[in-house]
């Protein structure tokens, strides 16, 4: 049944369906944040994602779409997801908020169809889209029953909104308001101005760091919106992943109906290069009762070898949640927080490393120092045996519950198609956990984590 | 016979044709221990994974004044160490086990959960087991615990604007039932705490007579029962203390409360008191109640999202909620932001509008159709988590209900009529047990970013 919503803030009236059913943290209280399991997760959800067995099949679509494929048949259930090279790092500064316009708008009118008509439908049979946008990509998902025909009506409007969107000026007129009486709420809140003011002082002058103002949003207009659909959401570029209760040949055509008719543009997008920042701090004042503090800076492409060291050395530091040493240091020694984090979330370019944590605002300075002395000897020292062995063991053998569900694999094979993974990747993980080394560890970290880059944010400082 | 699931092919159990849409019945077996404590076991053996969840009936509305939020606190404080097992030694072995843990307190209940690979089960039961009946609990350990608390406090609710709404509205909304009180405590009595309160709530409430296991996974029941047997069967059951009703006395009156904080958007909250299921089988007004919320707010073509936000345009957010499988009182709840440039009085008399509508015309047969689809759709999609069956099981439990109701539940929905849900939309919607809360938004006056730019300083 429906969770009251008494604790659960900011209820969205479009939420963009999350593949998992139930939001389990209303009116409960938990011991960790889900929002610190959830950058755990994410942090590793473009990584880990092998398991001997799992037959991924790859394919090329007549469209040029690249198709990514598991076949399973327990549940009778499908899901699909689209991603293009259409993140929030291909549209200009004065436009921003562009690119997470165009994806929210596709929904609102396509084909024949209002937006009433098609959530209408998409309810009617029981199906749910999703998405989102990140700096790299725009991604929409589908999960519908895979009876035929809720599963063929639920494919239709998908192909519909994919290449027939109609961006209706009032929509784009009501979801333009609504995004910048987000962006003025978000200016009060000091979990908000943190993440953002972060985002801008370790990408200066990159499109990375570049976040949306009542001025950018302003300015988006239709025909902005129209071209960037046209320029950035084509077949070629576009990476299609079903999981589910098909065939592989209905598998075939499935990708080549979602996307035979997306418009020509597309392909592979890299946004400009990135530069590092230089160290400092910044302070930005709040009345809030904690402080919030981000420190980091860009740090590693998906594609870097370095990648396995990094994410093995991130679990010791601050990444394996209860037995990393941040949340020893900080949390359980010292009570300084209830959330203290590290966190590798690499990007097609070099995306961010970051430690954050939320202290009382009295004692923010020696938190600091903790966290300061606990990087400083993890990047002098590296992790111990015990440490690295622990490590390797949670990501190696936990491998099995990061993929025990269609909506986790799907994660998964975009992540495999987008960031151009081997097919073999899933097979190949826990060896290439297995075969780091401490030495690895110390010296990606000296390479990815240099202290002249370093950028401290604190929201609410005295 | 269908074509091996190929995510699972590493199963020697994917052999099994796919199974039919039979609801948890179908693979879902329960034992009682001796000593009193329940395990609910369900067969999923899509992944070699397992979900281990102890739930305790023990949660917020069962503590005292002066000693709010000590439930949640000892939940931190159960994984300080036992007399076998050293403080953070819990979580170091579930992570060595490649698993993940967490645990949760609420109104009701408290429980705590293990997701590992399959072969791990039998130590997370043997683990949960001690920390049953042998919790060291000491003053250093409590000391530093309780300021983690703090700060979760302050992250939670203290800073954050709708959650302080919440907290008010709730304050309001119950005079004498103990949902009055915040799951995680006021400050004032967090900061009077002690240790001994924690050791004495969990003498009083941690005890296997108190608490049921639910295991969802790839697990055969019969072992399954037989390590809870090895592991739980030894724990000794003892008396809990007595649980008085404390029920609420009838509103008669309106009551409104409001909330300063810094924030841009006011915001808008309404609670009705409501009925909350106690009957599976001749209860009629929670599902309706049920399907009033979904109507309102249950997917993207409600009728909040379609007549108030992308209608008439009043709202920047709203949303609706009910919750009638719960031990205490329950109540159903809307509330939203109104659109820049609209007042809370217009959001709360387009909400008001919305629902007069209901308590005159009813509802259509298309939007009961829609509720049941959305339904079904969600049973079949949960089924794709091992640990979304696994809070249906220990949620529907908690609220004195048994897992064997859920296909129950379900079907009582589907049976809801457009005259039922009008009926209680008329019933329970006067103004006589409605408490409003609102947030009255202050100026950020510190909060102006200095420089526009991404220049850092030095």
């Amino acid at each position: 049944m429906k969770q009251n919503k008494l604790n659960a803030p900011h209820p969205h009236p479009r939420p963009r369906a999350g593949l998992l059913v139930g939001s389990l943290r209303s009116n409960i209280v938990g011991r960790s944040l889900t929002r610190f399991t959830l950058t755990c997760l994410l942090a590793s959800l473009t990584s880990t994602l092998a398991f001997a067995g799992v037959k991924i099949e790859h394919w090329i679509a007549p469209s040029g779409a690249k198709v990514y494929f598991v076949e399973t048949r327990v549940l009778p259930i499908l899901d699909v997801q689209i991603d293009f090279a259409a993140g929030t790092a291909f549209v200009p500064a004065a436009k921003s908020g562009l690119a997470s316009l165009t994806q929210s708008l596709l929904e609102t009118g396509a084909g024949d169809l209002d937006e009433e008509q098609i959530a209408g439908k998409l309810v009617d049979i029981g199906a749910r889209l999703g998405g989102g946008v990140d700096n790299d990509r725009a991604s929409i998902s589908l999960r519908t029953l895979a009876t035929k025909p809720e599963r063929e009506a639920a494919l239709e409007l998908l192909r519909t909104v994919l290449s027939a969107p109609t961006f209706p000026p009032s929509a784009l007129e009501r979801e333009r308001g609504r995004t910048i009486a987000s962006i003025r709420e978000a200016e009060t809140r000091p979990d908000a101005i943190a993440g953002k003011r972060f985002a801008m002082a370790i990408y200066p002058d990159h499109p990375y760091g570049v976040v949306p103002t009542v001025d950018s949003v302003s300015a988006v207009t239709r025909e902005d919106i129209a071209a960037f659909h046209r320029s950035h959401y084509g077949a070629k570029g576009a990476i299609v992943s079903i999981i589910g209760d098909v065939s592989r040949a209905e598998a075939e055509a499935i990708a080549q109906r979602l996307t035979e008719a997306l418009p020509a543009g597309g392909g592979d997008l890299v946004p400009p290069p990135v530069k590092k920042p230089l160290r400092g701090t910044i302070k930005i004042a709040h009345p809030a009762a904690q402080s919030h503090v981000h420190i980091g800076l860009p740090a590693i492409r998906r594609s870097d070898a370095d990648y396995f060291p990094l994410l093995v050395g991130n679990y010791s530091l601050g990444g394996g949640g209860f037995v990393s040493r941040l949340m020893k240091e900080v949390r359980e020694k010292r009570g300084y927080a209830y959330s203290v984090y590290s966190y590798f979330a690499p990007r097609k370019l070099e995306g961010p490393f970051e430690i954050g944590l939320q202290t009382k605002r009295e004692q923010v300075g020696e938190a600091l120092k903790v966290v300061d002395q606990v990087l400083t000897e993890y990047m002098a020292k590296g992790p111990t045996p015990q440490e690295l062995a622990a490590a390797k063991k949670n990501l190696a053998d936990g491998l099995a519950l990061r993929m025990d569900s269609n909506a986790k694999l799907l994660g998964y094979l975009s992540a495999i198609g987008f960031y151009g993974l081997p097919l073999t990747y899933l097979d190949d993980f826990p060896a290439k956990i297995k075969a780091v080394t401490a030495e690895q560890v110390k010296a990606a970290f000296a390479r990815h984590v240099k202290a002249e880059n370093l950028v401290t944010v604190i929201v609410a400082a005295d | 016979m269908k074509p091996l699931l190929a995510a699972c092919a590493m199963l020697a159990f994917a052999v099994s044709p796919a199974p039919t849409l039979a609801g948890p019945l179908a693979s879902t077996f329960e034992t009682r221990l001796a000593n009193g404590l329940r395990v609910i076991v369900k067969e999923d053996r899509r992944a070699p994974t397992a979900v281990h969840m102890v739930w305790y009936r023990a949660g917020s509305m069962d503590e005292k004044d002066g000693t709010s939020g000590v439930a949640h606190a000892l939940e931190h404080l159960m994984f300080k160490g036992t007399k076998n097992l050293r403080a953070g030694e819990f979580n170091k072995r579930v992570a060595e086990a490649g698993g993940r843990d967490n645990a949760f307190t609420s109104r009701d209940y408290t429980a705590y959960f293990q997701i590992v690979p399959r072969a791990a089960l039998p130590q997370m039961m043997k683990l949960e087991a001690d920390r049953m009946a042998n919790l060291t609990l000491d003053a250093k350990e409590f000391a530093a615990e309780i300021k983690v608390v703090m700060e979760e406090r302050r992250l939670r609710t203290d800073d954050n604007p709708h959650a302080l709404v919440h907290e008010a509205l709730n304050s309001v909304l119950f005079q004498a039932h103990p949902y009055r009180r915040p799951i995680i405590g006021w400050m004032d009595d967090l900061e009077h705490m002690s240790w001994q309160d924690a050791r004495d709530w969990y003498q009083q409430w941690y005890a296997p007579n108190n608490a049921y296991v639910v295991v969802v996974g790839d697990v055969d029941h019969r072992e399954v029962f037989r390590l809870a047997q090895k592991y739980y069967g030894p724990l000794k059951a003892h008396a809990l203390p007595q649980r008085k009703p404390q029920n609420e006395p009838e509103q008669a009156g309106i009551r409104r409360v409001s909330v300063k904080a810094p924030a841009k958007l006011p915001y808008l909250a309404m609670a009705w008191k409501a009925p909350r299921l106690k009957d599976v089988h001749s209860d009629r007004d929670p599902y309706a109640l049920d399907v009033l919320a979904s109507v309102l707010d249950g997917h993207d073509a409600s009728r909040f999202a379609r007549n108030l936000v992308r209608g008439t345009r009043v709202a920047q957010s709203v949303g609706a909620g009910y919750d009638p499988t719960l031990r205490g009182e329950a109540n159903f709840v809307v509330d939203g932001q109104p659109a820049e440039g609209k007042t809370i009085a217009d959001l709360e008399a387009a909400l008001r509008a919305e629902i007069k509508r209901i308590q005159d015309e009813g509802v259509s047969a298309e939007e009961l159709a829609r509720v049941k689809i959305q339904s079904i759709a969600a049973q079949i999609y949960k089924r794709d988590s091992l640990m979304a069956q696994a809070m249906e099981i220990g949620g529907v439990e908690a609220a004195g209900q048994s897992w064997r109701d859920i296909d129950t539940l379900l079907e009582k929905i589907k049976t809801v009529t457009s005259e039922e849900v009008q009926a209680v939309a008329r019933k329970y919607f006067t103004d006589d047990t409605l408490s409003i809360a609102v947030l009255d938004p202050q100026p950020v006056d510190q909060s102006k970013p200095k420089k526009p730019s991404g220049a850092v300083r030095h």
